[in-house]
């Protein structure tokens, strides 16, 4: 039987919709290991000090949120079980409202953590690198308030944290340009602040070489996976485990397809010299 | 001078800011604090600039009935509701021109824009990026085809990185004895990412990274001059 380009394309949307909605509604539970590009990120929150104040920034907007969202939660909730304070900023502008997303749902097993004292939503900055540049001279002449409009000098954490070097790492969690390669660039190249982060799995084979012996990232958390194996790293039952197991099936379906693909062109090929 | 001018000062600016970061210390410092302001107010009017273009692109295509002018039409109408929710009851704790909309606040749970951001706007921006999995799924089905060499070298790398970076890679070696752990899938992919991954993306970021030094120069001296919006 021959199908035709439509018809195929369509059983392969329906099977990846069914292969992909079967393990989010009766997750299955796989485990995977953690690599050491994730280790390294982990390792870096889990050893700082209590007390330190740290930068989070949404360098994301919704369209990403499945791989990045994950990983903004499960840093959150790791900072605040190590009690260290988190800035968190934006230089994308719907990152301001992912942070928000992320905070709220943390917030709900630590409902003691309180914003402008373990918490603060700095917003949207436009300029990208050189917002960063800037943040290393003052960053109060970047941030002159919050998202809620509170004056800097009002906000109780930012006391004493007045430039990018007084933080104790950064983590951008980054869906393209601007993100993680700038914060790496001015904040760990220049101010010599550690820098994480996260970025989508399919961006994460460009940022390797930057997890080197100089530490230029003090890991990387690459995609989905790496969000999974973070929320396990910190004993968090969140979204990227569920999803870990949607996305595992999808790719052994897509290996199959492949399987198919050059079968159907072995076989036309076998015909066609026969004919 | 229309055109003599702005070279003058991407001449002037781009020579400080270099100098400054061999010469950090007064007066560059402060030049550069100050430009580094001027880039950011800059940068806001030029999303200004991007709103005013989204409404003129979107406008002439609705009001000559181009192709698909109805999207247009309700991208248009989508900006313009987002823009007057926002500016009329703010979002989040940001009050707006009329205040907290408290009474749509006891209906709706939320700020109307903060509504229409988590119910509208988030689910379809995710929609869309997600599409690209039937895409990938039918790509592979069609496009990645044993040919030769490089099509094979491509494909078992491919299958190694994609079991490797699933659960399935951590159950399908994990039996595999102390002495035998490279050949565990997740260490072979990373592996492959981390040694000729990284190898071949250090070259192209080396590469591009001297592509950026001889364009910057060239905007510096003025030989380059396309973003003056010539075509030299």
């Amino acid at each position: 039987m021959k199908l035709s380009a439509i018809v195929e394309r369509r059983i392969i949307y329906l099977v990846l919709l069914v292969a992909v909605a079967l393990p989010l509604l009766f997750p299955i539970g796989w485990k995977t290991e953690v690599s050491g590009y994730t280790q390294m990120a982990y390792d870096l929150i889990e050893n700082t000090p209590e007390g330190k104040v740290v930068i989070i920034s949404f360098d994301y907007d919704p369209s990403t949120m499945t791989e990045l969202q994950p990983m903004g939660e499960a840093m959150i909730e790791h900072a605040f079980k190590k009690g260290q304070k988190i800035i968190a900023t934006a230089l994308w502008p719907m990152g301001v409202q992912m942070a928000e997303q992320a905070f709220d749902k943390v917030l709900r097993d630590y409902p003691d953590k309180k914003r402008g004292v373990d918490y603060v939503n700095l917003g949207y900055k436009v300029g990208g690198m050189v917002t960063i540049q800037a943040m290393g001279r003052g960053l109060k002449e970047v941030y002159p308030k919050d998202t809620r409009n509170t004056p800097y000098e009002e906000i109780p954490l930012l006391e004493n944290t007045k430039r990018l070097k007084d933080v104790a790492w950064v983590s951008s969690l980054s869906s393209g340009v601007p993100g993680l390669k700038e914060w790496m660039m001015v904040a760990r190249d220049s101010y010599d602040v550690p820098v994480t982060g996260g970025c989508t799995a399919v961006s994460a084979p460009g940022f390797f070489p930057y997890v080197n012996e100089q530490k230029q990232l003090t890991g990387l958390l690459g995609g989905l996976k790496a969000a999974s194996e973070y929320e396990s790293l910190i004993g968090r039952k969140g979204t990227a485990t569920t999803k870990m197991d949607a996305q595992s099936v999808a790719h052994l379906l897509i290996l199959v397809f492949i399987a198919l693909g050059n079968i159907k062109v072995f076989v036309a090929k076998r015909r066609k010299n026969n004919d | 001078m229309k055109s003599s001018a702005p070279l003058f000062f991407a001449f002037i600016v781009g020579v400080i800011v270099l100098l400054s970061e061999f010469i950090p210390h007064s007066p560059f410092n402060q030049i550069v604090s100050t430009l580094e302001g001027w880039f950011m107010i800059i940068s806001g009017f030029a999303i200004l600039l991007g709103q005013i273009s989204l409404i003129r692109m979107n406008t002439h295509k609705i009001v000559h009935k181009l192709d698909n002018w109805q999207y247009h039409l309700a991208g248009l109408i989508s900006f313009g509701l987002m823009l007057v929710l926002g500016l009329l009851w703010g979002m989040q704790e940001t009050p707006g021109i009329m205040g907290d909309a408290a009474g749509i606040q006891a209906w709706l749970g939320q700020k109307p824009f903060d509504y229409l951001f988590e119910n509208a706007y988030l689910p379809l921006s995710a929609t869309l990026f997600s599409l690209l999995a039937f895409f990938i799924a039918s790509a592979a089905y069609r496009a990645f085809i044993i040919r030769g060499l490089e099509s094979n070298l491509l494909m078992i790398t491919a299958i190694i990185v994609i079991i490797g970076r699933t659960s399935i890679g951590t159950m399908l070696t994990g039996w595999l004895p102390e002495n035998l752990q490279f050949w565990h899938f997740p260490n072979l992919a990373d592996f492959i990412m981390e040694f000729p991954n990284t190898a071949a993306q250090r070259a192209i970021l080396i590469s591009a990274g001297l592509g950026i030094v001889g364009s910057s120069l060239r905007i510096i001296l003025g030989i380059e001059r396309s973003y003056l919006g010539g075509d030299k």
